[in-house]
């Protein structure tokens, strides 16, 4: 291909494509070198955005370490539907253990490598957000105080969904999950409830803590090829629809996600020994209506009689997020 | 070299001895000793090639050490009762994996009431999760039975537990004989595991097994179990040729040759029995005691032979099974499939009440006169049970019993015995 500079609108950014990019700058998945570390022919659902988020995020981690990477995964969805025994995705050393203890098991593979003078191979663990946020929370802020040399991923899609969408610490409020259904004079999950995981990862003054999104894979794999690049407890924590939690259509997958940036629910940063280094800026804020009408999980906010006051609380949380972050652009 | 030194450093330097490459230490009372101990050797140098991690629980401590191991490092913890219970979905996936870590247990009461003293409630409450358990007596038997554990774990590919008594063995200051380094060299190879996490040849360890499978992963435990049945007293022998002493093996017997009672006991407690069976042998009884070293794998056929000529069994364990009574005497039961003897189940020593001679020997007095029950509480205090009974009774708010039964014991019941 051949190179065309980068025009004035586009810079500061990777949305432009690979043709407008130089080859050190063109992603990771454009690479025929890629490892493909979770190989096709896994049993994902269509449009899973956890599949989509590992894929990118393994990948670009390999290329970062020279193919010197081996991952811990929690109990979830991707440690389900990658290892189907006897098959498996995963190209690269993968090892399951319990649903709480990936950090730790993580840990223990990190300090066996130091020990035995392999340091070059890293450690990912990498887990959903229930076994992040909610059981697997103890193990992980235990590695992040001992700054074990691990890079934990939390592919982040808002609920419990390989037990059948039942709510975590992730869930947003007002979403519908089996145990935040959608009935009585507030429906779905509560407000005032929840946890925000990449600033409890921060307060812990790791070396390294970012947010990702699906929408923005070049941006993601940058983020992870940094992680690689720094020694320590890191944390990226990686916006994944869901459709079959969210209700959402498989082909809006990057669409929904992006809305969620886009909206100011889900804002990209980055941070380093608890400060945050980089945002990604708002050009073009959406009311957050825009992203939560396409999902079931929000459809009781929406009937004949629009529930105004839940939805002002949503965009609150946004606006909120947009002014502490400053997102604005 | 013979010291005289606490049980728990002369288990810390026996683990050291091993080469350890990876310790997750997180303190629990009365193992707490053990990992300080190792710590400290780690810090000045004195352990080396070996990352000691402080981990911030019994959970992540044996997830760290289940993740080094897979990774090919030895790997090392210890822990006690609530310990071995916040672990315990760790422990059987340890099994499971088929990693070759050494625990130990200090073996300490599980609440509530909450106790800090020792029995058998932890390592008994986890004995089919498909570790092997070593019961150890005394503190030499403590240090020894760990450098056996890494060869046995390792050969096997299955986690083992040593288990000593907390505090009886612990705390207790003994003289203990640690080998030197170059012994335990001879004795103990380099860990060469049969799966690994490696670069050059990626696997996938702990994927999802349904139906078609995991009958098939869960009996080859059985079947590892069953190898260690021919191993341990293998390896106890190699360990005598070595280091010159008997330690481990599955059972040991003592004055059984022509005994009418024997009593069935595991660990420390085996000591104040052989005490007591001296005593009541100089007194005329024919007794002897069988102790249990290996707990699992269960050595039914080694039972049977030592206690099948007996006219009455008599298993004092440090664990009540609520609902049931006793764990140990299942197990000596099945032993004794088909052979008429008189068996009695005596619960004592929980919650680390002294297990004397003197209430022995009239225990044995009693057994010789078969007047046992089926299932005894050896000094269990019927005065207090029934008053708090009674309580009950009276009242239907009577109010938490632990606390009702210490105002009732009142402050002279610290001085138990």
């Amino acid at each position: 291909m051949a190179f065309q500079p980068v025009k004035f609108y586009q810079t500061g950014t990777f949305t432009v494509g690979n043709r407008l990019l130089a080859d050190s700058e063109r992603t990771v998945q454009a690479n025929m070198r890629r490892t493909n570390s979770l190989n096709s022919g896994h049993r994902a659902c269509q449009g899973c955005g956890e599949a989509l988020g590992a894929r990118y995020a393994i990948d670009a981690a390999m290329q970062a370490t020279g193919n010197q990477v081996m991952a811990v995964n929690a109990t979830g969805c991707l440690e389900v539907f990658s290892t189907p025994y006897p098959e498996t995705s995963w190209q690269i050393p993968w090892m399951h253990s319990l649903f709480g203890n990936a950090a730790a098991v993580a840990s223990g593979v990190a300090a066996a490598l130091r020990v035995k003078g392999r340091s070059s191979v890293k450690v990912i663990a990498q887990g959903g957000d229930g076994g992040t946020t909610d059981i697997g929370f103890g193990c992980l802020s235990g590695m992040f105080e001992r700054n074990d040399d691990v890079l934990y991923i939390c592919y982040d899609n808002e609920a419990y969904m390989n037990t059948g969408v039942q709510r975590s610490s992730a869930t947003p409020p007002a979403a519908r999950t089996a145990t935040t259904m959608a009935v009585g004079p507030h429906p779905g999950n509560v407000f005032g409830t929840g946890k925000n995981l990449p600033l409890i990862a921060m307060a812990h003054h790791i070396p390294y803590v970012a947010t990702a999104s699906v929408a923005n894979l070049h941006d993601l794999e940058v983020k992870v090829m940094r992680a690689m690049g720094i020694e320590g407890a890191r944390y990226i924590h990686i916006h994944v629809p869901c459709p079959l939690g969210w209700g959402s259509a498989p082909a809006d997958t990057i669409k929904i996600a992006r809305l969620a940036v886009e909206s100011g629910l889900f804002p990209l940063f980055e941070a380093e020994r608890g400060e945050i280094t980089d945002r990604h800026k708002l050009r073009r804020r959406v009311p957050v209506e825009e992203y939560l009408k396409p999902q079931r999980r929000f459809a009781h906010l929406f009937g004949a009689r629009p529930d105004v006051n839940t939805i002002a609380s949503i965009q609150a949380i946004a606006d909120r997020n947009v002014r502490t972050l400053g997102l604005a652009d | 070299m013979l010291k005289q030194m606490e049980g728990s450093l002369a288990v810390a330097q026996a683990v050291a001895l091993c080469r350890p490459e990876v310790i997750c230490a997180y303190p629990i009372t009365p193992q707490t000793h053990i990992v300080e101990g190792l710590g400290e050797m780690v810090k000045d140098g004195e352990l080396t090639n070996c990352e000691f991690i402080n981990v911030e629980s019994e959970f992540a401590a044996l997830s760290v050490a289940i993740g080094a191991s897979a990774a090919g490092a030895r790997s090392y913890t210890a822990t006690a009762s609530q310990g071995i219970l916040f672990m315990a979905e760790a422990v059987y996936n340890a099994a499971g994996l088929g990693l070759p870590i050494v625990m130990t247990i200090g073996n300490r009461a599980i609440g509530a009431p909450i106790n800090i003293w020792n029995d058998h409630s932890d390592s008994m409450a986890l004995r089919d999760a498909g570790w092997i358990q070593l019961f150890a007596e005394t503190n030499q038997e403590a240090a020894d039975l760990h450098i056996q554990a890494f060869r046995l774990a390792e050969e096997l590919s299955c986690p083992v537990m040593v288990c000593v008594d907390g505090f009886i063995l612990t705390h207790a200051y003994d003289r203990v004989d640690i080998p030197d380094q170059a012994q335990v060299d001879a004795y103990l190879p380099p860990f060469e595991p049969v799966q690994v996490l490696d670069c050059k040849d990626p696997v996938s360890i702990g994927a999802m097994v349904g139906p078609e499978a995991f009958f098939e992963v869960r009996y080859l435990q059985h079947h590892k179990q069953d190898r260690a049945l021919d191993r341990i007293p293998q390896l106890a022998a190699e360990f005598k040729a070595q280091f010159g002493r008997d330690s481990g093996g599955l059972i040991r017997s003592y004055r059984c040759d022509d005994a009418e009672t024997i009593v069935v006991a595991l660990g420390s407690l085996v000591g104040t029995v052989k005490d007591a069976v001296d005593e009541a042998r100089a007194a005329g009884s024919q007794i002897g005691v069988v102790s249990i070293c290996s707990f699992r794998p269960f050595p039914l056929k080694q039972v049977r032979a030592a206690l099948q000529s007996a006219k009455r069994v008599v298993v004092l364990e440090k664990c009540l099974a609520v609902g049931i009574g006793g764990i140990v005497s299942d197990g000596v039961r099945k032993s004794l499939s088909g052979i008429q003897l008189k068996g009695y189940t005596v619960i004592a020593g929980l919650g680390g009440r002294p297990i004397t001679k003197r209430s022995l020997l009239d225990l044995f007095a009693s057994a010789a006169r078969d007047e046992l029950q089926e299932l005894n509480f050896l000094d269990l205090n019927w005065d207090v049970v029934h008053r708090e009974l009674e309580r009950g009774r009276q009242q239907r708010r009577a109010g938490p019993t632990a606390e009702n039964i210490l105002r009732d014991v009142g402050v002279t019941g610290a001085r138990v015995a």
